[in-house]
């Protein structure tokens, strides 16, 4: 495989209370790899996000990112997380949001004029330079995914994670999202949590199918077979030469490529 | 006119330190009310403010029956407030889940520890005046406390703007950013059992909570910069203390339920406004 490892995760188990939530999970990510982790609601997605980010400590196993540990990692790893959790009427503007992404920690005052440089130029990667003075509170679902993409990559990492990048958002702005995504993977890992198997035919090296167990597959080899297998129940997931459909219990979601 | 004439009377000290105490507190309570509303710690604040009674029973119990005069009340209501915010404050960073039971335990036992101290401590005591604030409570050492508190409270937060615009606004993501966001939580809740207990005076235990979150809220009505809200939330801060104490001395009305009630209607009345905007737009 090309490239130094940038995640590994060796053996690694979580519990919640006495419920275990993953198991046994090995996972190596290289550098320059993209990957799409999947999986049913419950089956450990956003508890191997939160792994990763060093938010949660596994019960056994070990972690490392960028051959360190998640927390000392940290500066290098851009993390969106999914827009409608926050508070739709907090007070701030675009440009407000995507600087802080330049904090550190020992940052104290102000942003300096390269700050502002780096978080107008994230803007301006996401197309979403007219919105800088904007409220973030009156943005559409799909400039609110941009904006926070931009925070992300404000703090120029190496390593992005997006946790449900295209839910509650609609098919068009999914669309500008999947297209602005494609640009950062030629100079970034990125990893992505989703329900929306089009992921898997947008780019994506790898599928990383999280269901309390990991499997790793190579993204040209996910087959209806192995959603099904994942979601433990029949997924649609109809590939045609222009689109990717994929209606997973109830989650629906398209996109096309 | 019967209240400017009798505020410049040499023995109507204690309504130009009200006052006095009311412009200094505004924007201290501006500016920790819009925090407190923008990181949704409504409730948080509002336990640590009952508690506060807890410590006001406990400092006059010692001093009238163990002799402990350098207890004062303010003393004990700051410490009543603070314990009661770093209790609830760091239960709730470890488990979330429970917040909202361990903010209503908080709230009614503070009060309730408070109220049979008074009723243990001999001689009379003015605990409405503690409940619903009384301006004759106040003393030019309190002038001085809030200068004090005014300055540290504004320039922690010129210093620490950002981080607490991107913690208030998103704590995770803060957090992976290398912000200290529990120790500037912690300081926050430090912050605001100091303004309340600032406001006890003012508005009074039950209500130094309505004075810390109504002018906040309000502002939200009108701006979408976290800055401009403490702006206009120091504003009507200011507006609603000196309208408030103008009304409680003229009326003879305790000042806290004076100056919360006009709090409220102009509250509902940006609500009102809010609604009508988004409606136009």
């Amino acid at each position: 495989m090309s490239g130094d490892p940038i995640i590994e995760l060796k053996q690694v188990d979580f519990h919640y209370a006495q419920e275990p939530t993953l198991e046994g999970v090995d996972l190596t990510v290289y550098r320059g790899q993209s990957g799409c982790i999947v999986g049913p609601n419950g089956g450990g997605k956003s508890t191997l996000l939160k792994i990763l980010l060093g938010l949660l400590e596994p019960t056994r196993g070990e972690v490392r990112i960028f051959g360190t540990s998640p927390e000392d990692a940290r500066s290098r790893v851009g993390y969106m997380p999914q827009y409608h959790l926050l508070d739709p009427a907090f007070p701030a503007t675009v440009l407000e949001v995507v600087l802080s992404g330049r904090m550190h920690s020992f940052f104290i005052g102000r942003y300096s004029r390269k700050d502002r440089a780096i978080a107008m130029d994230a803007l301006e990667e996401l197309g979403i330079t007219s919105l800088a003075g904007r409220s973030f509170s009156r943005l559409s679902g799909g400039q609110r995914q941009r904006v926070l993409i931009a925070r992300a990559i404000a703090g120029e990492p190496e390593l992005l994670l997006l946790d449900e990048p295209t839910a509650n958002i609609d098919p068009g702005a999914g669309e500008r999202f999947y297209a602005a995504l494609e640009e950062l993977r030629h100079r970034m890992t990125v990893l992505t949590v989703s329900h929306d198997l089009g992921f898997v035919s947008r780019g994506s090296d790898l599928v990383i199918c999280v269901n309390r167990q990991v499997t790793i597959h190579q993204a040209e080899h996910f087959t209806q077979q192995t959603a099904n297998a994942v979601y433990h129940h029949e997924v649609e997931l109809i590939k045609h030469d222009h689109s990717c459909f994929c209606h997973c219990g109830g989650d629906h979601a398209a996109g096309r490529r | 006119m019967e209240f400017f004439t009798d505020l410049f009377r040499p023995e109507m000290g204690f309504l130009r330190c009200a006052l006095l105490v009311g412009f200094l507190a505004a924007p201290v309570a501006g500016v920790i009310g819009t925090l407190v509303v923008t990181r949704r710690i409504a409730s948080l604040a509002g336990a640590s403010s009952h508690a506060a009674l807890g410590g006001v029973g406990l400092a006059l119990f010692l001093q009238r029956v163990v002799h402990l005069e350098w207890f004062s009340p303010l003393l004990g209501a700051f410490l009543g407030a603070l314990l009661a915010a770093m209790a609830v404050g760091i239960i709730t960073i470890r488990v979330r889940e429970r917040a909202d039971t361990i903010i209503g335990v908080v709230w009614a036992l503070g009060m309730s520890i408070g109220l049979l101290f008074l009723n243990y401590t001999p001689g009379y005591v003015d605990w409405q005046g503690y409940l619903f604030g009384n301006i004759l409570l106040l003393s030019p050492a309190d002038l001085g406390w809030t200068a004090v508190l005014g300055i540290v409270v504004l320039i922690a937060v010129l210093l620490f703007y950002p981080q607490l615009l991107a913690l208030s606004f998103d704590n995770t993501f803060a957090e992976l950013r290398g912000v200290r966001t529990r120790v500037i939580y912690l300081a926050l809740l430090v912050f605001t059992a100091l303004t309340i207990v600032l406001l006890i005076h003012v508005a009074g235990i039950m209500l130094a909570i309505a004075l810390l979150t109504l002018p906040a809220a309000a502002a939200g009505c009108y701006t979408r910069h976290l800055w401009s809200m403490m702006v206009i939330s120091t504003l009507l801060n200011w507006l609603f203390i000196t309208v408030g104490i103008i009304a409680s001395y003229v009326l003879r009305l305790p000042s806290g339920p004076a100056i919360v009630v006009f709090a409220g209607i102009v509250y509902v009345l940006s609500l009102g406004f809010c609604r009508i905007r988004k409606i136009k737009a």
